[in-house]
């Protein structure tokens, strides 16, 4: 690993102030996807700015129908909040199914959600449910958030704070998980909710994305059956070592299947 | 370089670290705690697992300065004396291991495990463990192990 500053600020401000005072500083949250890639020296920030100190960036609350998570909070806060078993069941079980326990225990949401990572799991969670991204300067809808591989609409020195979750009539996320990593092969994310249906995939495209075929199907008809049926086409998809588009293409009507018989 | 200063075992331990500092090299390197390893290096292994304020981690995947004032738990502040942990003598007691080198990370992630479930199920167990990677024993008598130790540490 190459050099850096290290900086722990104690508040969101401070942080955005750091941030723009260096040259090539970078954001630590959890540090789980960013340690690693340090270490492989695929990055040399001069500076790391790390978010861990920041009491305001954690926390779970329920507010105006629905959840606000603290972009500083972990997956196993996620996973355990009966807050959010209790308001948004789905979002808990995405949240136990992240990496592993050691890797929950520190990862955090914003820290996932600003990465854009193609296989990532909390992605297709904020699309699905049309979250909204909190950040030290605006508020982002999630439909105009995720723009492809590890790229988002944050700004240079912008920083998640928090996403709003609103609570869906009903929503459940099943995925097809790599056996070594838990990143998801595929995942889908169904929600119903009452501006209708939507259906969020991620693993198999660049970066999470909605289906309209799938979200056409459910609107019909939110039975497993109704999207188990739907041929979606593999142009587009990721293939690689772990699977081929076309297994992509045929996985994503099954996850999406399983979620909506897991929606609750 | 930046100073950093936290509890390990239960006692004060301060040094001066580089940034990139990695916590399972402080602890090693800088405290001579050998007993938590270095398997992958690559954040897979879970052989580095230790406890930051009560919760499981991989200190090969944290910077020693991000440690800084936490109270850190390793393999060597369990046993009590010449007493082993519960969770330890679950590990002998059901032949948990056999080379032993994903045993300390198997052994705190099995204790942070059942502090958050204090009886699990073996398919709990095995979703537990799913960040620790053991060569050797199939898993088979380390979920024994883990189930054991987690009726123990209840007794």
């Amino acid at each position: 690993m190459h050099d850096f500053g290290y900086h722990r600020p104690a508040s969101a401000a401070d942080a955005a102030g750091l941030l723009a005072g260096k040259n090539e500083a970078k954001i630590v949250a959890g540090g789980m996807t960013l340690i690693p890639t340090l270490k492989q020296r695929l990055a040399q920030p001069s500076d790391l700015i790390d978010l861990g100190g920041i009491a305001e960036l954690k926390g779970i609350k329920v507010e105006s129908g629905g959840i606000t998570i603290g972009a500083m909070t972990t997956h196993a806060d996620v996973e355990r909040s009966t807050d959010v078993r209790k308001t948004i069941p789905a979002l808990a079980v995405l949240a136990s199914g992240i990496g592993d326990p050691l890797v929950r225990n520190r990862g955090t949401m914003g820290g996932s959600v600003a990465n854009s990572d193609p296989a990532a799991d909390y992605p297709a969670a904020v699309l699905g449910l049309g979250a909204t991204v909190r950040t030290n300067k605006r508020e982002i809808k999630a439909d105009d958030f995720f723009k492809g591989m590890f790229e988002t609409a944050l700004q240079d020195g912008e920083i998640i704070t928090a996403i709003h979750f609103p609570k869906p009539e009903k929503a459940g996320y099943s995925k097809f998980a790599n056996p070594a990593s838990r990143y998801a092969i595929v995942g889908v994310f169904v929600a119903r909710t009452s501006g209708g249906i939507r259906v969020a995939v991620t693993g198999a495209g660049p970066c999470a994305y909605r289906s309209k075929e799938l979200e056409g199907a459910l609107s019909a008809n939110f039975t497993p059956d109704a999207v188990k049926a739907v041929k979606l086409s593999a142009d587009g998809l990721n293939s690689d070592l772990h699977a081929t588009a076309e297994y992509r293409a045929h996985l994503i009507s099954v996850m999406a299947s399983r979620a909506v018989a897991a929606a609750s | 370089m930046p100073t950093v200063e936290m509890t390990v075992n239960g006692k004060r331990a301060s040094a001066q670290v580089e940034g990139r500092t990695l916590l399972v090299q402080f602890l090693r390197e800088k405290l001579g705690l050998t007993g938590t390893h270095i398997g992958c290096d690559t954040s897979q292994c879970g052989a580095c697992v230790v406890h930051i304020d009560g919760r499981a981690v991989k200190s090969c995947t944290m910077l020693a300065v991000q440690a800084n004032g936490a109270s850190v738990m390793t393999i060597e502040g369990l046993a009590n004396g010449e007493k082993l942990h519960p969770m330890q003598e679950a590990f002998r007691d059901n032949h948990g291991l056999q080379c032993g080198f994903c045993t300390p990370g198997m052994v705190m992630t099995a204790i942070d495990l059942v502090k958050n479930n204090p009886a699990p199920s073996e398919e709990e167990i095995r979703h537990g463990l799913e960040g620790n990677i053991c060569r050797c024993t199939g898993y088979h008598n380390i979920v024994k192990a883990v189930k054991a130790g987690a009726a123990a540490m209840k007794g």
